[in-house]
């Protein structure tokens, strides 16, 4: 058995009809943060630095909701939110809020392995990554024009959405999957495992577009959007609050755990579980095992396997 | 159906010296708590309102660590975070980094029904809170004399308190089920003694310090990271459903065997009726009642 890495930058209503111009760069995001996460494990790195390198690459993408090109809140800022755990130890940090740390995800592992705590938030983060000496700037750097038009047509149309929502047109027709006002999110992760078995998970997110100040999501819950232990490391992508209430991240662990099934199958079963159209996830398993399942319309992923296999899709086959 | 079930926490943890009468005081209050969901219960109100007023009862009270009475941050200052979530649908609402709202509890039942998510902290929840128009006071109000002298003891042994050297009070917590089988579980605190500022614990995460569906509801009380490290409120509901366990026999291995070396405890009801309570902590203040008559408070 060898290493295994899985990534993903968000599970959508992706329309199928997706323009070139914004379909092109986030494959091509995909793969530049797929090679990274391979690269390291070709030089040893333990999964939680793979997992959090591959994170950090995809939070300085603007292509997605991470980092720079997190959408924005109500007010037209960022409050930005991650959360990584080590599957073997079940030592986890968490943080949210924050508006001027480049990378979260990274202050997240600090959170984990330089306090006494496992979850720091809104100024309290902030004044912690300072005190690290972690990269802070201006919050401007993380807002890009995609989000500010994403914004202003959410707010025209009192919602709070996805950020792959389509141009308002199509949303009528599409009017009643979004008439309860909340929306599937975008978000960024990735699982990692070495030959070890040795598991990895690491998630990080701008939320929802339009959200309140002070919202926080799915991501940096343990055992929601984020959980790792011995059997797996599992990220989730989607609709903060079904994820929640399904406790996503958990479950797929304890359905391997308590029935028995394979990580394909538990993945599978769990994203099942939850309603249509709202949840994405990757895994990866203590054996190698890799799975991709998502019942929303795509989910930007990709994977790759030390026998040299690869795979980077947005729609496709839901079974992986 | 089994009728109704009612329990409540104040905290895993508690040191075997306290004095006799802070013991007897954490009861009474336990009990009187319990008399609330009681009448509560037998006027038909459901499960969601119950676990709700019983928690406002207990963080109005100083004597626990939620509300007034929470413990106090590294500055002195209170955060006070919160949960609460109705099992039927699985809704839910959560609360942290609270500073001036007099019943956080209420916060999150708010961030439940009235906003489009599902968790707000630090000022964006007192923003809300604001607009929701809910009880404000200065953070003083919060803050009692016996968590002052217990910071600055914990500030002179230089830790983040879960030791019996400086016993501090516990986590507040509710589970009902009410006659037509439908669960809820509430979780309410002001944190750790020393915290970091931001600090969020257990208590406001579902799944892990709080959570309720079809079959349960929980709420847990302890070290924070082991309970979030072992999911462990949503860890009982799991193994009733994916191991079959009956509620005692999922208290019982959840507490068994999740834990590892962490220190907590936790309370729970399931559709059927029943009532249950499992700690490896040594002692945690709780009660609980049944619809059949049946009244228990105790610490050990």
């Amino acid at each position: 058995m060898g290493w295994a890495i899985a990534l993903h930058g968000g599970a959508g209503d992706i329309p199928l009809s997706l323009p070139p111009e914004r379909r092109l760069p986030r494959e091509a995001a995909l793969r530049h943060c797929l090679g990274i996460g391979i690269a390291a494990f070709k030089a040893h790195k333990h999964p939680l630095d793979v997992a959090e390198l591959v994170v950090r690459e995809l939070e300085n993408h603007p292509n997605f909701n991470a980092g720079r090109g997190s959408v924005l809140t109500n007010s037209g800022t960022v409050e930005m939110e991650a959360c990584i755990m080590d599957g073997k130890t079940k030592k986890c940090g968490a943080v949210s809020g924050l508006t001027t740390v480049v990378n979260a995800i990274s202050l997240a592992r600090l959170v984990m392995e330089k306090t006494p705590h496992i979850y720091l938030a809104f100024e309290g983060a902030e004044a912690f990554a300072r005190e690290q000496g972690l990269e802070t700037v201006d919050s401007s750097y993380f807002i890009t024009p995609e989000n500010i038009e994403r914004l202003k047509q959410a707010q025209e149309a009192h919602r709070v959405q996805i950020d792959y929502t389509q141009p308002v047109q199509k949303e009528v027709k599409n009017g009643a999957a979004n008439a309860d006002g909340d929306s599937q999110i975008g978000t960024v992760g990735c699982v990692a495992v070495d030959s070890e078995g040795n598991l990895a998970t690491a998630t990080s997110t701008g939320g929802l577009v339009n959200k309140m100040l002070g919202r926080i999501g799915d991501t940096p819950i343990i055992g929601a959007g984020t959980y790792a232990n011995h059997l797996c490391a599992v990220s989730a992508t989607g609709r903060g609050e079904a994820i929640i209430r399904g406790t996503v991240a958990r479950d797929v662990a304890a359905v391997m755990e308590f029935k028995g099934l394979s990580l394909k199958e538990a993945a599978a079963y769990v994203v099942d579980q939850v309603p249509r159209g709202t949840t994405g996830l990757v895994a990866v398993s203590s054996t190698g095992e890799v799975a991709m399942p998502f019942n929303t319309t795509g989910m930007f992923r990709a994977c790759a396997t030390e026998d040299g296999y690869s795979e980077i899709a947005i729609w496709d086959s839901p079974s992986k | 159906m089994g009728g109704w079930a009612i329990a409540v926490h104040g905290g895993a943890g508690v040191d075997p010296n306290l004095p006799k009468e802070r013991q007897e005081e954490g009861m009474r209050l336990l009990g009187r708590c319990l008399d609330v969901g009681i009448s509560a219960l037998r006027s038909n109100i459901p499960a969601i309102d119950v676990v709700e007023l019983v928690v406002r009862e207990l963080e109005t009270d100083p004597l626990f660590n939620s509300g007034r009475g929470s413990v106090l941050t590294e500055n002195g200052t209170v955060e006070m975070e919160a949960s609460i979530m109705d099992g039927p649908k699985r809704r839910c609402g959560a609360v942290s980094g609270l500073t001036t709202v007099k019943n956080p509890i209420s916060l999150a039942r708010l961030v439940m029904d009235k906003s489009p998510h599902s968790y707000l902290a630090f000022s964006g929840a007192e923003e809300f809170a604001e607009k929701q128009g809910v009880a404000l006071v200065d953070n003083e109000y919060f803050i009692t004399e016996n968590n002052v002298a217990m910071l600055k003891l914990a500030k002179e042994v230089n830790s983040i308190v879960f030791d019996y050297r400086i016993p501090a009070p516990g986590t507040v917590g509710c589970v009902v089920v009410d006659k037509e089988g439908r669960c809820a579980a509430a979780t309410s605190t002001g944190g750790l003694m020393n915290k970091m500022r931001g600090r969020i614990g257990d208590s406001p995460l579902f799944g892990c310090g709080t959570y309720a569906c079809e079959l349960c509801g929980v709420s847990c009380t302890g070290e924070g990271e082991a309970i979030n490290r072992s999911t462990l409120a949503r860890e009982v509901a799991a193994v009733m459903e994916y191991k079959g366990l009956n509620l005692h026999e999922a208290v019982d291995f959840v507490i068994r065997n999740r834990l590892d070396e962490g220190k907590a405890g936790l309370i729970a009801v399931s559709k059927k009726g029943e009532v249950v309570s499992g700690f490896n902590t040594t002692g945690m203040f709780r009660g609980c009642a049944t619809e059949d008559g049946f009244m228990e408070v105790g610490i050990w």
